[in-house]
């Protein structure tokens, strides 16, 4: 009986659609009439079992990065990266501020687009994700052993770090280039509108350690004034180039809405990169002052240290010929990638009718013959239709991202009419189409990237939600779509909400990451200042207005946890170090009427919350982390008398009924 | 009586050598679960020291008062290296010799030291048990904590197995050689 209805149901639902796929294109699809017969059971992680996949999905205006699991859309974590995170106190506890040092001092928030995970020939290595600060320019590595934020670095001479970091064939470089063009950081005070002449498009190159992961600003093109949107590095033929989307190529400095929509085509800029190396090698660059931070986080001392830069290599394109071409692109492209192969250039002009396919052969030979349109600030303009493979017709409104499945296909995701488009790379045809819901900006197939994708979903990030969930008053959440693209037709699974607005997100199978990940800190190699290795190391100590707590956590004690002779007016440093070497026993720390936040410290960790003593009485401090049985018992106290009292520094732990046991048995 | 036979020196030779093994591996093991715990805690007693997860152990059972689980707490780590060094002695002497009265004195020395061995095991467990502090913040009415002698129990939330570990095996695979030699012995020559 039910079946029947089930059936039925199915049935009116597939006239639906049908009827309502009869309107015209954009004016709004049968919802979720697309949806597989099998979903339910397809995205079904049952409990005590793991996703197949690991989803790192930017967090945009949140500045941070979520961890998801696929096909199940659960959220399993959130990485703080360019925003301060008061439940973990990152960017709150002292050794974590650092982290977000600029040269603008503490910015504690970014907006955080494209996240990008390493690759090795092209294929991902489950080494390393990265991810853009777009507002004050910065490029963040996240460890993939331990998920947290590493490393840190700013990017000069830079506005709106958007076309960020999108990676080279072997993670040599993450790059980095302005969305908003502006003048030399050293020569700013300049009238707005004298950007032709004075404003520079800079393209930094990150270099990234094979070993380390560690990041340097090794160099910055000084590229014409347009706006770099989005980039991708070449694979396999290509794999010496990156290739960056561009509009604005009118230049205009006001109301780009209108002023920079007047041209019929804006550029692709092919960059070779190894040429760059090459001139740099030769002594053409010129090295220029310049100030911005470089952040690294240690796991050995718990600690980060910022360091303020001072100087950045510049190439200036005119001293370096064969290093730059621009690829006329229709309509300001938003989206610029490259196929598995390395031999398609695929622009989503984002106003455009069409899509255009570029070929990498075509676009070396046409360079080789001097099929150039003119240049541009010097720099050649390719002819259009030398280096144009073809374009697909009618895909769909507002072309957004390209992913690949590795079998000859790609995904485009269309903005305005709200859909994924599948296409055939070679042939340039429409294949299927899906709706989004609604308005998706970035797709992502795990490892679309890649030279090896591992296909098997696409999933749209969505701008909007409207309908999807229950009300949540004017905020709502930003959304997810998961499609299987294993046959023919693409099949809605899964609807899920994001943390954040989603832009880029890039999947790898678990199997990668999931038995490298680190459970605990091992308490012998820590090297924190302030560390105590056990509870016989703690104690407190004074230095003028400064009192240091060395103090240790355990199940389900602080040592010490009476603390007197603090004066007011104290600045007081808890350094607790929780000594737990088990997995998955943090131990938390808040204190009344901190100015700041509160820390959660991991096994064999040391953290330090700053503690202003504002007030003369007792304050009392806590395990915010329910940590064991007698959680509820895992608190403290601390004395604040006045600045003229006589009160000496004492500290104390009570004696623990194992200390007892032990000494009952040596009697 | 006649002498043993040449097969039977060899395999009781070879078997007390075995017991070299024990010094470089783990005796007896106790493995611990609980629903905290799925993939279990884990920890191995040596000739002359404790390995595995001891700490943890300790950290969890520091709420019910148990002492501290130290390597001074056994003071046999002193003397079973040389003991076993003993055995191993005692069997090379027993397959030179040939004697068969001798085989059966070191197959009874083996036993005793191996009954031996378990009466210390349960005397620790005992009072590991039952020495609980006073002020332990929990507190079961009639409940110790003695860990199994050998197999399973119940201890609160955890479930605690204890097994020989592959060391102790020796032993077993020992006093098996010397059985079976013995048997053998006493049906080709009656």
């Amino acid at each position: 009986m039910k079946n029947k209805i089930f059936t039925s149901l199915t049935l009116l639902g597939t006239s639906m659609f049908l009827l309502n796929s009869c309107k015209p294109a954009g004016q709004g699809s049968g919802g979720g009439s697309t949806l597989a017969g099998d979903a339910a059971q397809k995205v079904y992680v049952a409990p005590g079992t793991h996703d197949e996949f690991y989803d790192f999905v930017s967090g945009g205006f949140n500045g941070q990065m979520s961890v998801v699991g696929l096909p199940s859309g659960r959220v399993l974590r959130i990485i703080p990266v360019f925003t301060q995170h008061a439940e973990s106190g990152w960017g709150y506890s002292e050794e974590t501020k650092p982290m977000l040092n600029t040269s603008h001092g503490f910015v504690p928030w970014d907006d955080a687009h494209h996240t990008t995970l390493s690759v090795t020939n092209g294929e991902h290595d489950g080494r390393w994700a990265f991810i853009n600060g777009n507002n004050t320019p910065r490029i963040a590595r996240i460890s993939l052993k331990s998920f947290r934020t590493e490393e840190i670095i700013e990017l000069p001479n830079s506005g709106g770090n958007h076309s960020s970091p999108f990676v080279t064939f072997n993670s040599e470089y993450a790059v980095a280039g302005t969305r908003f063009s502006v003048p030399p950081d050293n020569f700013g005070d300049v009238p707005i509108n004298t950007f032709k002449q004075n404003f520079k498009g800079y393209i930094s190159f990150v270099s990234i350690d094979k070993t380390t992961g560690n990041l340097a600003l090794k160099f910055q093109l000084t590229t014409p004034a347009i706006s770099y949107d989005l980039a991708r590095g070449g694979k396999g033929p290509s794999k010496d180039w990156i290739f960056f989307s561009s509009y604005n190529t009118e230049q205009a400095n006001t109301l780009l809405e209108v002023n920079a929509s007047q041209k019929d085509k804006d550029f692709i800029l092919a960059v070779n990169w190894k040429k760059a190396e090459e001139y740099l090698a030769k002594g053409k660059g010129k090295k220029v002052p310049a100030k911005y931070a470089h952040n690294v986080y240690s796991d050995v001392t718990h600690s980060a240290t910022s360091t303020i830069m001072t100087d950045v290599m510049t190439l200036d394109p005119k001293d370096c010929p064969d290093m730059l071409y621009f690829i006329p692109c229709p309509k300001s492209p938003h989206g610029c990638d490259v196929d598995p192969t390395g031999q398609y250039i695929i622009g989503s002009g984002k106003l455009a009718a069409v899509i255009p396919v570029f070929s990498f052969a075509k676009l070396q030979k046409a360079i080789a013959d001097k099929k150039f349109d003119g240049s541009f600030e010097g720099i050649p303009v390719m002819d259009y239709n030398a280096v144009l493979h073809g374009e697909v017709q009618k895909p769909g409104l507002g072309p957004l991202h390209t992913e690949f499945d590795g079998k000859g296909n790609a995904y485009t995701s269309m903005f305005v009419s709200s859909e994924i488009v599948k296409w055939n790379i070679e042939k340039l045809t429409v294949l299927d189409r899906v709706p989004t819901y609604y308005s998706v900006g970035h797709l992502s197939i795990p490892g679309g990237p890649t030279t090896k994708p591992w296909g098997k979903y696409v999933i749209a990030y969505n701008k909007i939600t409207k309908d999807r969930y229950l009300p949540t008053g004017p905020e709502l959440t930003q959304s997810a779509q998961l499609y299987d693209i294993t046959g023919e037709k693409m099949k809605l699974l899964l609807d899920f909400p994001t943390i954040g607005e989603p832009h880029y997100a890039e999947a790898i199978p678990a199997s990668m990451i999931k038995d490298k990940t680190i459970k605990l800190y091992k308490i012998e190699e820590n090297k924190h200042p302030y560390v105590a290795k056990g509870e016989k190391e703690t104690k407190v100590t004074r230095n003028g207005k400064d009192v240091h707590v060395y103090m240790t956590s355990s199940r389900s004690h602080f040592a010490p946890d009476n603390i007197e002779g603090v004066k007011l007016g104290d600045d007081v440093y808890f350094h607790v170090t929780n000594l737990e070497q088990d997995w998955d026993v943090p131990h938390g720390f808040a204190v009344r009427g901190a100015n700041n936040a509160e820390i959660l410290v991991m096994p064999g960790e040391t953290q330090t919350l700053k503690w202003k003593a504002d007030r003369i009485g007792i304050t009392p401090f806590y395990c915010t982390d329910f940590c064991s049985a007698l959680h509820q018992e895992m608190q403290g106290y601390i004395r604040v008398s006045a600045p003229n009292s006589n009160v000496p520094l004492t500290w104390h732990t009570g004696k623990t009924a194992m200390k007892e046991a032990d000494d009952k048995s040596q009697k | 009586m006649k002498p043993l036979k040449n097969v039977s020196r060899i395999l009781i030779a070879a078997g007390s050598l075995l017991l070299i093994a024990t010094f470089f591996l783990p005796i007896w093991k106790i493995d611990l679960w609980a629903p905290q715990y799925p993939e279990g805690l884990s920890m191995q007693i040596w000739l002359y020291k404790l390995t595995g997860q001891v700490e943890i152990i300790n950290g969890l059972n520091h709420y019910i008062g148990m002492a501290h689980i130290k390597e001074e707490m056994f003071p046999e780590f002193k003397i079973l290296p040389y003991f076993v060094a003993g055995i191993i002695i005692l069997g090379l002497i027993t397959a030179f010799l040939k004697n068969r009265k001798i085989l059966i004195g070191y197959l009874l020395v083996l036993v005793l030291a191996g009954c031996a061995a378990l009466y210390d095991y349960w005397k620790w467990g005992y009072e590991y048990g039952h020495n609980l502090s006073d002020e332990a913040a929990i507190k079961v009415p009639g409940m110790t904590y003695q860990p199994p002698l050998i197999g399973y129990k119940e201890l609160l939330n955890f479930g605690a197995y204890s097994v020989p570990d592959i060391g102790g095996w020796m032993f077993v695979v020992l006093g098996a050689i010397l059985i079976g030699v013995l048997f053998f012995e006493t049906k080709t020559n009656k």
